[in-house]
């Protein structure tokens, strides 16, 4: 019974947008999504980290996604977000992403294991790669997400 | 009975009471006579072994008892206290702390059962006080060896029933006239309300069956409600124990009765004491399989639970009270806005009183929300004169703690932190402080036993907390010389350092002066670890010592972390938060004033060369200023040390509250924190003392 039940339950993840591509993000480490709002700079810290904002009382850093992956900075825009995600090690940690999409539910036999092989640095960054509707999603290994760089990458 | 929800307040509780005893017994010892302290000792003893019954917790629980019942004795003055007494008492204790960190760690009290604490426990029970520590010693092991197998069958209480000549004549007679003589425990259910009536069902069912000689507590206090949720009894009958203990379930809310044969009081014999515990086991196990599961075999691997401990603050009722005052004065004025809202015109111009009334009542409300997280530092420094015995039997040494303003309130979370340094601080000052040569003191015209002092004070918005000694103070020369000799200073550098800076050097990491290495300390990990930790709280030590004469350590801490005074600046187009404490003055200063000196940037303020810090460039920011407007200048000190920080712009002076930045972002340690403004934005506080 406990073998259906596997099955059955599939992983939600929130589909979002970064460039031309398309991420998913586990839900079950979502806390909060919110618009931009004045983000506050925090001297001397990692590029990627854009500085603080206050949610609810609650002071949390924000990242840039583009960044940490590589990719370009853009300028906000109006369907810019911040996925506040919780982690166990560091607290609430945001993302900032171009644009979040719907849920999908991706049941294990939808998502093929990818290899650590190419050069690409968003590779590190992906544990999975999920097809829905014909369109492929990559997963995002958010604890790789959230570790700082080595030292030969910064 | 799940008893977990009742854990934090056990826990603090049991502090409590063992933060008493060890005052008090400390005072005992200082007059074994005083009626008043056995009293209280016996009380605190009393709830200890109630508490720990209660939670389940059955060592402590017989540890207790044990305790108990020897006070008991010295209140009826049956035995004197001595001074080996206190040794064991305060042995006793700290077992008692062993099981109560244990709970706090794992929700279980652990394994050990301290049998030799119980045994020579209760060897002052029968006056027999061990001779001296030797033997104590010597006697530790089998005696542990002996109560291991009854500490098992712990429910049977009656076990412990100290009997008197006569009760052992009677019982001897019965026994030799083939009655049987049967020990017997119940338990009483928890809720049970009227367990003084219920009590007294049993001893009636009982003395059907035979006679009770004995019972525990006596019969007056069993009517009198003065026992916990257990007694037991010796009872002479016919019967046997399956018949007696059936007569004492017969009872309604009885939950339990234990019992067995009594063997011959004197000579145990062993065989028929493994039967009764097998009888008490099998009669555990039939009717309450959950407590005999946990409590009848020890060697069964503890359950691993949780930590299930919060952290608590005991709130003062009269400050909850300005609280819910407060509370509804911030509703009245509430609701005073929403009808000059809604009301017409005119009234929408009391609006601005409204407002004003609100503002006054928010900041009442925030200082006493504050107050309700300050606890005076007494919970912290009275384990400290225990201490002090402690060290003065190790190290041989005479000396007194003497205490004052234990009753000066600081933030909980400080008074959690800041009881290891000053434990450092105090055993540096009885270890290396205090000479251990008398004739030496003697010489200086001290007394022979040595003063320790401890003072808090409150100093503004700040908390001091002193420790003085009078003792040898620090010798410059030789923490000169032992810098020299590992290489921290250079030759030149120590030719040009005052004394002062010397000393400080006692705060480095791995720096230890003490000439012989003790455990007490001197493993140089002492002043550092006590600098760095003040530190953390945001507070700062100093230390002014004579030789010869003493040292006094001094550390200055914020009377509240969570909420400051801050002078609020703008750098480039960002807000930052300045600590007010820090800030000395503001100044003005044209351009040309800024002079270099050594490729540093001074300002002469007043006679003063201060360094100047741009903040922009620390905070990698562009100023908003042009070259040659005037500079806006906080002078900020740390300890004697001055320094400007440069800004474009102040905004005004605001209460804060004091957040943290998240475990996630690698803080520099100019950013102490961040704080939430007026409009939601955030605004980091900036950290003077590291710029300085």
């Amino acid at each position: 019974m406990d073998e259906v039940k596997i099955y059955s339950e599939a992983v939600q993840y929130i589909k979002i947008e970064m460039g031309t591509e398309l991420f998913g993000i586990d839900i079950s480490y979502v806390d909060n999504i919110v618009r931009p709002q004045h983000v506050t700079r925090v001297p001397n810290v990692a590029s990627y980290i854009k500085g603080v904002i206050n949610i609810r009382g609650e002071i949390i850093p924000i990242m840039s996604l583009r960044l940490k992956m590589g990719l370009e900075e853009i300028e906000e825009t109006k369907s810019t977000r911040f996925i506040i995600i919780k982690m166990e090690k560091y607290g609430k940690i945001g993302l900032i992403v171009d644009a979040v999409k719907e849920v999908v539910a991706l049941e294990d036999n939808q998502i093929e294991r990818v290899k650590v092989d190419t050069s690409e640095e968003i590779a590190h960054f992906v544990s999975g790669v999920g097809k829905v509707d014909g369109v492929l999603v990559s997963l995002l290994d958010l604890d790789m997400v959230v570790m700082e760089k080595s030292s030969k990458e910064e | 009975m799940d008893v977990s929800q009742y854990l934090e307040v056990f826990i603090d509780e049991t502090n409590e009471h063992l933060q008493n005893l060890n005052t008090s017994i400390l005072d005992l010892e200082q007059n074994p006579e005083d009626m008043d302290t056995v009293n209280e000792i016996f009380r605190a003893a009393h709830s200890l072994k109630g508490m720990a019954g209660t939670m389940g917790y059955k060592r402590m629980q017989d540890l207790t008892h044990a305790m108990e019942n020897v006070f008991s004795k010295v209140r009826d003055g049956e035995i004197k206290v001595n001074s080996a007494m206190i040794d064991t008492i305060f042995q006793c204790l700290d077992a008692i702390q062993e099981y109560l960190d244990n709970i706090q760690g794992g929700g279980d009290e652990g394994t050990n059962d301290n049998a030799a604490i119980i045994k020579s426990l209760n060897g002052f029970l029968s006056g027999e006080a061990p001779a001296d520590d030797a033997e104590a010693e010597e006697s530790e092991a089998p005696a542990a060896a002996k109560a291991a197998p009854s500490s098992s069958d712990g429910r049977n209480k009656w076990k412990d029933i100290n009997l008197t000549e006569e009760q052992i004549d009677v019982i001897d007679a019965a026994k030799k006239s083939g009655k049987k003589v049967i020990g017997l425990t119940v338990y009483v259910q928890e809720a049970c309300i009227l367990k003084s009536a219920r009590a007294f069902l049993v001893f009636k069912a009982l003395e059907e069956l035979g006679e009770i000689i004995v019972s525990v507590p006596s019969t007056q206090d069993i009517e009198d409600e003065k026992f916990e949720y257990e007694f037991s009894v010796i009872l002479i009958t016919d019967s046997d124990v399956d018949a007696a203990i059936k007569a004492a379930k017969g009872v309604s809310e009885i939950e339990d009765a234990v019992g067995g044969y009594l063997e011959d009081v004197e000579a145990s014999d062993n065989e028929e004491k493994a039967e009764e515990t097998s009888v008490a086991d099998t009669v555990e196990n039939k009717d309450v399989p959950a407590v005999a599961a946990h409590e009848g075999q020890n060697n069964k691997p503890a359950e691993k639970k949780k930590p299930v401990v919060n952290r608590t603050v005991r709130v003062d009722i009269e400050k909850l009270d300005d609280l819910m005052n407060l509370v509804s004065e911030l509703i009245t004025a509430k609701n005073s806005l929403v009808s000059a809202a809604t009301a017409d015109n005119e009234a929408a111009n009391d609006v601005g009183e409204h407002i004003e009334y609100l503002e006054n009542v928010t900041t009442s409300l925030h200082e006493s929300v504050m107050k309700v997280r300050m606890v005076p530092i007494e919970s912290v420094v009275n384990k400290f004169p225990r201490m002090i015995r402690d060290l003065q039997k190790k190290l041989g040494k005479k000396m007194e703690l003497y205490m004052s303003g234990e009753e000066t309130e600081l933030d909980r979370t400080v008074v959690d932190e800041i009881g290891d340094p000053l434990m450092h601080l105090l055993r540096n000052s009885a270890d290396h402080g205090i000479e251990s040569d008398v004739a030496l003191r003697k010489e200086r015209g001290k007394p022979e036993e040595g003063s320790i002092f401890l003072d808090a004070y409150q100093d503004g918005n700040n908390v001091v907390i002193e420790v003085r000694d009078d003792g040898n103070g620090i010798d410059v020369e030789a923490v000169k010389a032992k810098a020299l000799e590992r290489g921290t200073i250079t030759e030149e550098q120590a030719n040009q350092m005052s004394d002062k800076e010397i000393i400080n050097l006692l705060f480095l990491p791995s720096f230890s002066t003490a000439k012989v290495v003790s455990d007490i300390s001197g493993r140089g990990v002492g002043l550092d670890v006590v600098k760095s930790k003040i530190e953390s709280l945001s507070g700062e030590v100093d230390v002014k010592s004579t030789l010869g004469v003493g040292s006094t350590w001094t550390i200055r801490l914020p009377l509240t972390l969570a909420i400051i005074q801050s002078l609020m600046v703008v750098v480039g187009d960002e807000k930052y938060a300045i600590p007010l404490g820090n800030i000395q003055t503001i100044e003005s200063i044209r351009p040309d004033e800024v002079k270099a000196v050594q490729q540093k940037e001074v300002i002469n303020l007043r006679g003063n060369i201060i360094p100047i810090i741009r903040l922009n460039e620390i905070l990698d920011c562009q100023s908003a200023k042009a070259e040659d407007e005037d500079l806006v200048v906080v002078i900020v000190k740390k300890g004697d040390k001055q320094a400007g920080l440069v800004i474009d712009e102040l905004t005004g002076q605001q209460e804060i509250v004091i957040k943290s930045l998240g475990k996630y972002i690698q803080r520099s340690k100019v950013i102490s924190g961040a704080t939430i403004l007026g409009n939601g934005e955030v605004a980091l506080i900036i950290d003077p003392n590291a710029l300085i």
